[in-house]
């Protein structure tokens, strides 16, 4: 009796096998790979927020103790981390994401030679790697009168003396706005270019047909709607680069924390919080804190432009 | 092909979205377009530029933007140096071209396996896997370097060269393109492979993979600028200076630059960031018609 169910546990694991087993061997790798540096990272984050771990001895069980000091007691993280996270994300995440997509928009009603070219000089930017523009960043806006732009502005005579522009704490958050936006034409813009390329043309005729009479109208009643899609893959992309764009004030001002934390992202806190100050429980707590804070701006976009079906 | 014929010549499909051909509506784009593009470029000329001036021009005042006398003396400078610990900076471009080699290939199998098995093949939790996948998208690695760090340390990676490579190769946005992509190719296609016999395997490597040859392409790219521009895996999970990469070594130079501003180093700056741009804008320029066609498969559902 117990045999013949032993039996029949195994040709059944032997039929799953034979049916699914192929498509979890295919999965394997991929699926290890995610789960070790992907999920349990997250879930170690997650975890290591309810304690106190200094790296040394084993995490001691915290409670909330760390988000509520988050909240309350870190004078840095309310008055200018997430006041300067807030500011840089809304900035360019959804700047640098209208602008991919009004650019891919102007790009399509270019025949395909000049178009390509074009785009390739705009893509270009978000090839360059952030240590790599350090050198670049540094010679244009350099403090001193051999900077390119304090050179420029003396002798046009709008500034007298040159400008500590990347020192100072003026500068430095506007300065990180428009590198970030210079390099933001990353893959969210190809797949929108794709996207806006591919729309059935008959579609417009019918449009017109309709009614719609100019262009503007085209996109919000047209172009838009046929390639949410593509719109919502974007829209991910903007939110995911923005965040990860965290390092350029460190990179720009070479130093962490920046002068007088004017550009002082969550990402910079979490690194100051856990590599030099070795509380790793306070710096989870804020990695936390940062996924939330995208997954929120993603559910944002999912609730524009989620497909019907 | 009448209609085709008409649509060619008559010139109305050169108004509109992706035209044909060249038509007077189109000035006003170039208008808008030509002078953000030249702003664009600037600071892409000047990596160029800077990259072949000799120190009195680098030095200059009041400062050039476009070099006078181009030299090669930066990139001689360059890789005649040893950094500060005795290796030669020959050594760091060797690991950077190594790592971004390897990380490469393994990327794509591993994105494209998975990304087979969840487009083609029937299995219950097929669904579920993949909108965790969708999930992931948007994934913030640097979010969770601490945790990271713990695991690339429990593991036993930590100052080895596999933590280069492992830890950026489950990469959501790769597998979630080419699994689109693969979407793109009939089902019969498969099916007719099967009835004559096929196995798993020879199915994903002679008909899947030539058939997605550009997304292949486009996650090669991705991989590529990931690991060449990476200087995090040096910084946190390595010690011994061998195995660090170029992306790494510029980083050194810059920080010291801003400190003590020798005159070389700056030069060897220069130099060292024209070849960090160099090989992403030829590897792009080569594969952009693929890189395109992949991106018309990106579409998002929510």
């Amino acid at each position: 009796m117990q045999n013949s169910i032993a039996i029949q546990q195994e040709s059944g694991i032997r039929r799953w096998l034979a049916k699914e087993g192929t498509a979890y061997g295919f999965l394997a790798m991929y699926a290890l790979l995610f789960i070790v540096f992907i999920i349990v990272p997250v879930m170690l984050a997650i975890f290591l927020s309810f304690t106190f771990f200094d790296t040394i001895q084993f995490p001691k069980f915290f409670g909330l103790k760390n988000y509520i000091a988050l909240l309350t007691q870190d004078d840095v993280f309310m008055k200018y981390v997430l006041p300067n996270t807030i500011k840089f994300a809304v900035l360019v995440g959804p700047g640098g994401y209208a602008l991919s997509f009004l650019l891919a928009w102007v790009l399509a009603q270019l025949p395909r030679i000049p178009r390509t070219i074009l785009a390739l000089i705009l893509y270009s930017p978000s090839m360059t790697s952030g240590v790599a523009m350090a050198v670049v960043w540094q010679a244009l806006f350099s403090g001193d009168q051999t900077g390119y732009l304090n050179s420029f502005l003396l002798g046009q005579k709008i500034i007298q003396e040159p400008i500590q522009w990347l020192q100072s704490p003026h500068y430095l958050m506007t300065i990180m706005l428009i590198v970030t936006l210079w390099s933001s034409m990353g893959v969210g813009f190809l797949a929108m270019l794709a996207g806006i390329l591919e729309v059935n043309p008959e579609l417009y005729e019918a449009g017109a047909l309709d009614g719609i009479n100019n262009r503007f109208q085209e996109i919000i009643h047209i172009t838009i709607p046929s390639m949410k899609p593509q719109m919502l893959f974007g829209a991910v992309m903007a939110i995911v680069s923005t965040f990860q764009a965290g390092a350029i004030g460190v990179q720009l001002s070479g130093s962490n924390p920046t002068p007088q934390y004017a550009g002082q992202l969550i990402v910079n806190h979490i690194e100051d919080y856990g590599f030099f100050r070795y509380e790793m429980g306070y710096a989870a707590a804020i990695s936390v804190a940062l996924l939330l804070m995208v997954l929120v701006f993603t559910r944002l976009a999912n609730r524009l432009f989620a497909s019907e079906d | 092909m009448k209609a085709k014929f008409l649509r060619r010549y008559s010139g109305i499909r050169n108004r509109g979205a992706n035209p044909k051909g060249f038509h007077t509506s189109q000035i006003k784009f170039y208008i808008v377009l030509l002078p953000l593009i030249f702003i664009m470029l600037l600071p892409i000329v000047f990596i160029f530029s800077n990259a072949f001036k000799p120190p009195d021009e680098l030095f200059a005042y009041p400062p050039r933007f476009f070099v006078v006398h181009p030299t090669l003396k930066n990139f001689f400078d360059l890789f005649s140096k040893m950094s500060t610990s005795g290796i030669p900076v020959s050594r760091y471009l060797f690991n950077s071209i190594i790592v971004a080699l390897i990380t490469i290939c393994a990327s794509i199998v591993v994105s494209s396996t998975a990304a087979y098995s969840l487009s083609k093949k029937k299995f219950k939790l097929k669904k579920t896997l993949f909108a965790i996948n969708t999930v992931a998208l948007m994934f913030v690695p640097i979010a969770v370097t601490i945790p990271r760090y713990l695991i690339i340390e429990k593991v036993g990676l930590l100052d080895t060269f596999l933590a280069h490579i492992l830890p950026g190769l489950a990469m959501p946005v790769g597998m979630f393109l080419i699994k689109q992509f693969i979407d793109g190719i009939p089902d019969e296609v498969i099916e007719a492979a099967q009835i004559d016999g096929a196995s798993d395997l020879l199915i994903y490597w002679r008909i899947i993979l030539p058939m997605i040859v550009p997304a292949i392409a486009t996650i090669g790219i991705l991989t590529f600028q990931a690991t060449w521009g990476n200087t995090e895996v040096s910084s946190l999970y390595l010690t011994d200076e061998s195995l660090k990469t170029f992306a790494f070594y510029l980083s050194t130079l810059t920080t010291a630059v801003a400190g003590a501003n020798t005159v070389a180093g700056q030069g060897m700056a220069a130099a060292a960031s024209l070849i960090m741009f160099l090989p992403n804008l030829i590897i792009f320029i080569i594969f952009q018609s693929k890189v395109m066609s992949t991106m018309s498969h990106s579409g998002l559902k929510g």
